[in-house]
């Protein structure tokens, strides 16, 4: 056995004894599922395969989502699983990326208490790895939508923003035109004035009455009040938010005295903290980053970590992981359940554990 | 021996031919019209390699040719970290065509990319499935919709009459190269205001990994001298 795969059973027994399920979900994933969830960006950094009868399947690019299927099939309440296995994933921009490694993961569905379940995923992968130099960086994806969430303006705008959280740029394009800092584009202006009247023929799936909709929408948009700029700078200032626990969380507190929506995610990051505090972690020096974990980590929602080896930028992340609770609703076919997770990769904790 | 490649047929070919002979370097295709032989006059020690536009990117990457002409569009589609296998030598101002992303003309609200976005959204509630764009260029599209921040879309694969996916409802837009925009306007299609993907005109490329025997490092001088006046 390699040094790599050992250290990959050595962790997965150390997550066995902290009370998970050994699992092993198949190398083969249907890619209809994976492709449904991330859409076409997964097909640049996954390997997509087929034959007659099953159709296209992709070489397991992670294994949440197998994990998560599982268990919303299968799984009893609560329930902790871990497992060892290759991932792979296509490079197309950097040759010295691996396309296939070990990963190491915990994964946590439980209900009862969000703030120590995420607390306990954490603390785990940190002890696994505390003989290491590291550093962690903290988010929580959960109080940005909630800011988002509670603005003062129409649904149809929220629901574009939520929409686009993982896409920064997009995000940033939409907000500056509803709050009306960007001018209305002249073929829009066209279109509400009702004079983009095409006489070309109907052609393809889209239907007129799709484009009779889209128009209404345009309408009531362009009837809304821009939102705030008093609620664009909360935003703006959230986003900025860097620091370490304690003081990130007294600047949330601040902001929340303007943006009252938020404070109940806020107050689920103090108990996050507290409960880390309990199992050990120097909340008091751990770093905390409102957008952290906004472009590469999709399908988070909540609380988001990472563990980057200390001197080695060169070197993919340690470890990673978050919470995910819409995923499981989403693959749960109306089920759902709160669920927080994990992967390390015993690869890059072997080359560490070889430059010591 | 120094190699050069360049597109065995049609316009780009007698283009190609008429650029070099500006610059001295005379080709001319020998044999028969069906054999893929060529000649080089006008300077020592480079020969002719007939290729298909489409694949002289891969033989630049290879280093089976010293140099290469073909389209900007199709060196950044099949090469990734293109800019460490070749380097652009030099564009030549004919075989001018733009990647771009176009919708049926019928789709009076949609102008722009966040147009797209929001109709794909839509789409995707309305339908069930993701708002199909048919191409052959799926790393370029997909780079660029990622960049802009495009979601719900799926890239279907179309390697010709890629206008005619959306009539035939196999697609509901498409990305494609278009040097006129007549067959656009021809299959009733418009280009989205914002939506020009790349672009792109036949280049000379020189290959970065292509090895070098003794002599030809005073060759490849010579013949870039040429082609740089």
């Amino acid at each position: 056995m390699s040094d790599v795969k050992r250290r990959a059973y050595e962790v997965r027994a150390q997550f066995e004894a902290a009370g998970a399920i050994v699992v092993e979900p198949p190398i083969l994933q249907p890619a209809e599922t994976l492709l449904d969830l991330y859409g076409e960006d997964i097909r640049a950094s996954a390997y997509i395969t087929s034959d007659a009868l099953r159709g296209e399947q992709m070489l397991r690019p992670d294994f949440t989502v197998p994990v998560v299927q599982m268990h919303m099939a299968v799984g009893a309440e609560p329930a902790r699983y871990t497992y060892a296995g290759e991932v792979f994933r296509r490079q197309e921009n950097d040759a010295d990326r691996a396309s296939e490694f070990l990963q190491v993961g915990y994964e946590v569905f439980d209900r009862a208490d969000p703030a120590a379940a995420d607390a306990e995923v954490m603390a785990l992968i940190v002890q696994a790895v505390a003989h290491l130099p590291t550093y962690v960086a903290t988010g929580d994806i959960g109080i940005l939508m909630a800011a988002v969430r509670g603005l003062r303006t129409t649904t149809a705008r929220k629901e574009a923003l939520m929409r686009h959280i993982w896409r920064p740029r997009r995000f940033r394009a939409l907000l500056d035109r509803f709050s009306g800092r960007t001018p209305v584009p002249d073929s829009r202006i066209a279109v509400l004035a009702g004079q983009a009247v095409e006489t070309a023929p109907f052609i393809g799936k889209r239907t007129a009455s799709e484009i009779d909709v889209r128009i209404a929408a345009l309408h009531a948009d362009a009837k809304a009040e821009p939102i705030s700029q008093t609620e664009v700078d909360c935003i703006d200032v959230l986003l900025k938010v860097r620091e370490t626990v304690p003081y990130a969380l007294e600047q949330l507190r601040d902001i929340a005295v303007d943006l009252p929506v938020i404070s109940k995610a806020v107050e689920g990051l103090d108990a996050r903290a507290q409960a880390m505090s309990a199992r050990g972690v120097d909340v008091d020096a751990l770093p905390f980053e409102a957008s952290f974990g906004r472009t590469s980590m999709e399908y988070y929602d909540g609380f988001v970590f990472g563990i980057y080896a200390q001197g080695h930028p060169d070197l993919p992340a340690l470890a990673s992981g978050g919470r995910y609770d819409a995923l499981t609703r989403h693959l749960g076919q109306g089920a759902e359940i709160p669920a927080v997770g994990a992967v390390l990769r015993p690869g890059v904790m072997v080359d560490l554990e070889g430059a010591l | 021996m120094i190699k050069l490649g360049v597109p065995s047929k049609g316009r780009l070919m007698e283009k190609t031919f008429e650029w070099f002979a500006e610059h001295g370097i005379v080709l001319s295709r020998t044999g028969s019209d069906r054999e893929y032989a060529g000649a080089v006059d006008g300077i020592e020690g480079v020969s002719l390699v007939l290729l298909s536009a489409g694949e002289i990117p891969r033989e630049l990457a290879a280093g089976r040719i010293h140099f290469g002409v073909t389209g900007t569009d199709l060196v950044q589609e099949k090469l990734s970290l293109w800019e460490q296998q070749v380097a652009p030598i030099r564009e030549m101002g004919f075989g001018h065509a733009d990647l771009i992303i176009a919708v049926p003309q019928c789709w009076s609200d949609v102008d722009t990319l966040d147009d797209l976005d929001a109709a794909a959204a839509a789409f995707r509630r309305v339908h069930g499935m993701r708002l199909r764009i048919a191409t052959k260029y799926h790393r370029l599209v997909r780079e660029f919709l990622r960049g802009v921040g495009v979601a719900d879309y799926a890239l279907v694969d179309s390697q010709g009459a890629t206008e005619g996916t959306v009539a035939n409802e196999a697609a509901e837009a498409i990305a494609d190269i278009t040097s006129s925009g007549e067959t656009l306007r021809a299959n009733h299609l418009k280009i989205l205001s914002d939506g020009l993907v790349l672009a792109s005109q036949a280049t000379l490329w020189k290959s970065r990994v292509a090895d070098l025997e003794s002599g030809d490092q005073a060759i490849l001088q010579t013949f870039l001298e040429r082609v740089e006046r």
